[in-house]
């Protein structure tokens, strides 16, 4: 594929919008960046956040993204998510919806969780009456029935991000870009939720790409582990995980993957040292 | 299943009342002394420093047949409500001001509407709206009274100049500073356009915006009176009136009390504008529990 200029970018799908072009069936990949690059312009000196990445995330994927600081995660995201555009490069997703989740779980602190839900549905123009028979249900699934009218700041902080995936998931989103969404979680409650998010990815077929510096929660939740360099971010290293039955945290397993990513990012971020 | 125990289980855990066993009667009763004690300390400061000012004896005022105590003051106060024209007067004030500030809202929202949406346009009439708000109402009456004469329009135009300002800005302020999470979360739910200022930016702005309302209506308040001093209307009969024939008949006590009535007209209303802030930021969980 050719590097096109910023002109010949096609424009990422909007989010939200009606998928009028039908979904890749099969084969190809939900998500496929190929030779992405950013450039952020500030005042004088150019910033090149990303260089050249490429990358092909099938359909059902469970994708972790890890590197050190300033390899362009967040930027990586955005640009899937259509918030931002490539300064060369392409990014395609088919057509497919995609929803995003931040490492905060930026509700509306004026509604409560159900709203905060049904707020999403109604954004796609879900008739009433179905929306809310979908919100008790989008609830259900991430375990909080009973807590619809709860606001935002009466809920614990994993409690705040279930919100948010439910809302996320309101999006019917075929792709799901997660920001470091349990990094300010306590450990106990990020382990619990791990479980939780690979339950309903399986039950919804959910491509996920997933951004964390946490080399374990990588290590338990991907399919396959992506490292990233540090400014500009490029793909440094790919590392397949065979999916064995359940995982834990804990399994060696996780633990060997987890030290083999380990190396890798001492490997360069030791290139930044000198 | 184990993982969702475990989850109900943390949740229950985390959400664990913070162990207040008090019944609702008691807890209505606490709260409304603790609501109620400091107004009545700063009413009864009032009338001490009222008293001992009258007893100082000070320019030998107390000598003079227009000097007055608290007691004689809100015995004078109470017979201008029950028999005198005070009552009527606060009618026709409260009347300009609710119609003045209704105006002044209306003018705020649509200007802090179209100048926080046009980037050139906030960055030309941004500042004339700070300068604006800074003017001193008074200074506008000659400019009013020239265009609308000795009219109720003229005290209106600057109730209106004096409190849209600042509702203006509490709104534009608000708009400002949404935060851009949300709007990015916004943006990704799929908000576009009037569903984003619906559901979006003018919720998050509320709070700025009902700050605004509450200085807005401090301006509004200062300038009607003012206005209604300046501009005195043949047989319009308003707390300014009142006031004028007091100064002219040098009846200090009944200025007092028309004083007084102002004074707590004001405070009243800014309570209102209070509880409309407190309301506000204990719904979003802005408020320290604690405290609150």
């Amino acid at each position: 594929m050719s590097i096109s200029d910023t002109q010949a970018t096609p424009p990422a799908p909007q989010p939200g919008a009606s998928a009028l072009s039908a979904v890749d069936a099969g084969d190809g990949p939900a998500v496929n960046l190929s030779e992405v690059s950013k450039v952020y312009r500030t005042g004088r000196t150019d910033l090149l956040a990303l260089d050249k990445v490429s990358l092909a995330v099938r359909p059902g994927e469970f994708v972790c993204i890890i590197g050190a600081s300033g390899c362009g995660k967040s930027t990586l995201l955005n640009l899937v998510a259509g918030l931002d555009r490539p300064t060369a490069g392409m990014v395609d997703t088919g057509g497919r919806r995609v929803g995003l989740m931040f490492q905060e779980p930026a509700l509306f602190p004026w509604l409560s969780a159900g709203r905060n839900v049904e707020l999403a549905l109604q954004a796609r123009k879900v008739p009433k009456a179905e929306r809310q028979a979908r919100t008790r249900d989008l609830l259900e699934t991430v375990r909080l029935r009973g807590f619809a009218d709860k606001r935002p700041h009466e809920l614990s902080g994993g409690m705040r991000q279930r919100v948010a995936l439910a809302r996320a998931l309101a999006q019917d989103a075929d792709v799901l870009l997660m920001d470091e969404p349990f990094g300010a979680l306590d450990a106990m409650t990020r382990d619990l939720l791990h479980d939780e998010l690979e339950r309903i990815c399986a039950e919804r077929t959910l491509t996920v790409m997933f951004v964390t510096h946490n080399v374990r929660e990588a290590a338990r939740l991907g399919d396959r582990v992506i490292v990233l360099s540090s400014r500009p971010g490029t793909v440094i290293g790919e590392y397949e995980v065979p999916r064995e039955g359940p995982r834990r945290i804990d399994s060696t397993q996780v633990a060997h993957m987890a030290a083999a990513l380990t190396d890798r990012l001492r490997e360069e971020m030791g290139r930044h040292g000198n | 299943m184990a993982t969702d125990q475990a989850l109900h289980g943390l949740d229950n855990l985390e959400l664990s009342p913070l162990g207040s066993q008090e019944s609702a009667a008691s807890r209505i009763a606490r709260k409304a002394w603790t609501v109620t004690w400091p107004k009545v300390l700063a009413v009864v400061l009032v009338l001490v420093v009222w008293q001992l000012f009258y007893l100082s004896n000070y320019h030998g005022i107390k000598a003079d047949h227009y000097a007055t105590g608290p007691v004689a003051g809100l015995q004078n106060l109470w017979d201008q409500l029950a028999h005198g024209q005070l009552l009527s007067a606060i009618g026709t004030t409260l009347q300009s001001a609710v119609v003045g500030y209704a105006l002044a809202v209306l003018v705020g929202v649509i200007v802090g509407g179209v100048v926080s949406r046009i980037p050139p346009l906030r960055a030309a009439v941004g500042s004339i709206i700070t300068g604006l708000q800074t003017m001193p109402s008074i200074a506008w009456f000659p400019f009013a009274i020239i265009l609308f004469g000795l009219t109720n329009s003229a005290i209106l135009f600057v109730v209106i100049l004096g409190a849209a300002p600042s509702i203006a800005n509490g709104l534009i302020a608000g708009v400002d500073y949404t935060p851009p999470l949300l709007l990015r979360a916004g943006k990704m739910m799929g908000l576009r356009r009037f569903a984003l200022w619906r559901y979006l930016i003018l919720p998050a702005s509320l709070p700025s915006f009902v700050a605004g309302m509450k200085q807005g209506w401090a301006f509004a308040w200062r300038s009607l009176m003012a206005g209604e001093l300046v501009v005195q209307i043949a047989g319009s009969l308003s707390l300014g009136v009142l006031l004028n024939g007091d100064q002219q008949q040098l009846d200090l006590t009944s200025a007092i009390s028309v004083m007084i009535a102002i004074l707590l007209i004001g405070v009243v209303v800014d309570g209102l504008f209070t509880r409309a802030d407190l309301a506000i930021r204990n719904r979003r969980g802005l408020l320290d529990p604690a405290i609150a």
